[in-house]
């Protein structure tokens, strides 16, 4: 099985996010970069689906800055066994992202897709879906394990994709408003993976070094064909409101009687 | 005439809350742009509940092709229907039915997508729409620069609809695609309590709670409450993942939220900073929840929930 994998460079979610004050975008010096935890996500369940159906392979994705190569070392380290990286500088929209993600599967030929459901810098769940509409594959949002992550099969290390004995499709839960959702999509399929599919591995340091040697293809975004003229464009990026600090209060009756008649709420 | 096309969202013949805000959103959309209001409703057996959609000409797929809420089918259904309804928007409630099925809209209609998006702004007619990034950390506004333009909402920061009927309902056909995808089975979570995105209040437990949450919920059904954790309650096995509040669980905003042994890490905070009241209740004086909460008390939330719910109690007698 060939499976592919996406790793975004994203702002650390430790680091203090603060807005340019020319408000065109928020401020890069010192921010640290790690890779999208939801993508992290998705490399663990192709890593665990590629080491229980052998001879697989998976390989990362990233679309980004040169920098973005550190990003896809760190999935090589987790255990990835080759990375592409499609070089470009700069905002560009989830749909140009997409096409060019197509570009690179229509090449690629994988049997399937896992990707973080949604990049904690832009948030905005679109990539996958709108990937899987441009290839005219079946998706699976949103992918859960059905069982707890302390679970036995967890604990185990099992995938919570489930792959059909003649690998032509997969049966996935997704975790939807009211409940756990099952569904089964042919392959090749897009599945983007929610916080409670599994628990990513840390990189031990034989592989980071293993991963030293492993092989990068670089392309240049220009060389796909991707128009990268944004359908949403973005205008301005402010700070959000504040919400200022309210009032402590000094014991239980106060409170209630601040929330009866100063805020009316109960 | 401008066409704002929402997308009804329904299970088992009731219509979500959340299309009701996607509905005020479409009315908000419809007043700038000098627009009217279309609805498309996808499934089986729904020609009943399409009369609620207040003021909107509704388009009915009823079909048992359309049974289950597939992202492949019911996307052409909503794509082919506003390429016949001529719309310029259409709008969906950013629930995890319209995260999954608007981008492939999009694509269909060769449409920019703005995503989960909290206001409109802009001049007019030229709608441009706010939306957090970064987990909160920042708005962006952004332009959607195509002819069509897809918008999902977030529920809770658009008004709901007025109650009303339906202008007009018609049945609209559209031939299933054959999808890739199979449903096979739906496992519901069900609860007494009110579900966590529409609830009026939320008592949510955090770390402080050790895992154990009968405090939190006494006082949530004093309340009519639904209960809320945070991240690390969840991650430790000591709530159901449906409970999460935060930017990767559930995003709310009641009028009341009640945060006892919360800290109020940022990612909590992006998920509960759209509430109209925030009480915290934390032992720890320097916890970061102190920040956003209109009060605070500085408590042990075993003494103080208890408290709290006979003080509510009393009350409501």
């Amino acid at each position: 099985m060939k499976i592919l994998v996406t790793v975004k460079r994203v702002e650390d979610y430790e680091s203090k996010i603060k807005v340019k004050p020319d408000h065109t975008w928020i401020v890069t010096e010192g921010v640290n970069y790690r890779a999208n935890p939801f993508d992290e996500i998705a490399v663990e369940e192709a890593l665990r689906l590629r080491d229980a159906n052998m001879p697989s392979e998976v390989i990362a994705v990233s679309i980004g800055p040169a920098a973005a190569v550190a990003e896809i070392r760190s999935a090589l380290a987790m255990g990835a066994d080759k990375g592409i990286l499609v070089k470009q500088d700069g905002f560009i929209d989830s749909d140009a992202v997409a096409r060019v993600l197509q570009k690179i599967i229509e090449k690629e030929k994988p049997d399937l897709v896992l990707m973080g459901k949604q990049a904690v810098d832009v948030d905005d769940n679109v990539t996958g879906q709108l990937l899987a509409e441009y290839l005219g594959f079946g998706q699976a949002t949103f992918a859960s394990k059905k069982e707890s992550l302390e679970s036995p099969e967890e604990k185990a290390k099992k995938p919570g994709v489930q792959l059909a004995a003649d690998k032509k499709s997969a049966k996935v839960w997704r975790e939807v408003d009211g409940g756990l959702e099952c569904l089964e999509v042919a392959l090749p399929a897009i599945v983007t993976v929610d916080l409670r599919l599994n628990v990513p591995r840390y990189a031990s340091l034989p592989n980071i070094m293993k991963a030293k040697k492993k092989p990068i293809e670089e392309l240049a975004f220009a060389t796909l064909g991707v128009d990268a003229a944004p359908k949403v464009k973005i205008l301005k990026v402010e700070p959000p409101p504040a919400r200022t600090a309210g009032i402590k209060v000094a014991d239980v009756p106060t409170l209630v009687e601040k929330l009866h008649s100063e805020a009316k709420v109960i | 005439m401008a066409t704002i096309l929402v997308v009804a969202e329904q299970a088992k013949g009731q219509l979500k809350k959340a299309t009701f805000h996607a509905l005020g959103a479409a009315q908000q959309l419809a007043q700038r742009t000098g627009g009217q209001v279309h609805a498309v409703i996808i499934g089986e057996g729904v020609g009943e509940v399409a009369k609620q959609l207040a003021g909107a000409t509704v388009h009915v797929v009823d079909h048992a092709a359309f049974a289950n809420p597939l992202a492949e089918t019911h996307a052409a259904a909503v794509a082919a229907a506003a390429k016949a309804a001529g719309a310029s928007h259409v709008v969906i409630a950013a629930t995890t039915y319209g995260k999954d099925i608007a981008p492939r809209v999009a694509a269909k209609l060769s449409a920019g997508l703005a995503s989960d998006v909290l206001g409109f702004a802009g001049e007019g007619a030229n709608v441009t729409f706010k939306r957090a990034m970064w987990a909160g950390n920042a708005i962006a506004t952004v332009e959607v620069t195509t002819a069509v333009k897809v918008v999902s909402v977030r529920a809770t920061d658009f008004p709901a609809a007025a109650a009303g009927a339906a202008t007009a309902v018609q049945a609209f056909s559209v031939d299933a695609p054959a999808a890739k995808t199979k449903y096979v089975e739906f496992n519901e979570v069900k609860s007494a309590r009110p579900e966590l995105t529409e609830a009026k209040f939320v008592v949510s437990g955090g770390r402080g709670t050790k895992g154990d949450f009968k405090a939190v919920e006494a006082l949530a059904d004093v309340l009519g409450a639904a209960v809320g954790a945070s991240r690390a309650v969840v991650d430790a096995g000591w709530q159901p993942n449906d409970l999460q509040v935060g930017q990767t669980g559930k995003v709310v905003a009641p009028s009341l939220y009640i945060a006892a042994g919360i800290s109020g890490a940022i990612q909590h905070l992006a998920g509960m900073k759209g509430s109209k009241v925030i009480v915290a209740i934390n032992k720890d004086a320097e916890a970061p929840i102190f920040q956003v909460a209109d009060y605070g008390l500085v408590a042990d939330l075993f003494k103080a929930l208890p408290e709290l719910t006979e003080a509510v109690k009393k009350l409501k007698a």
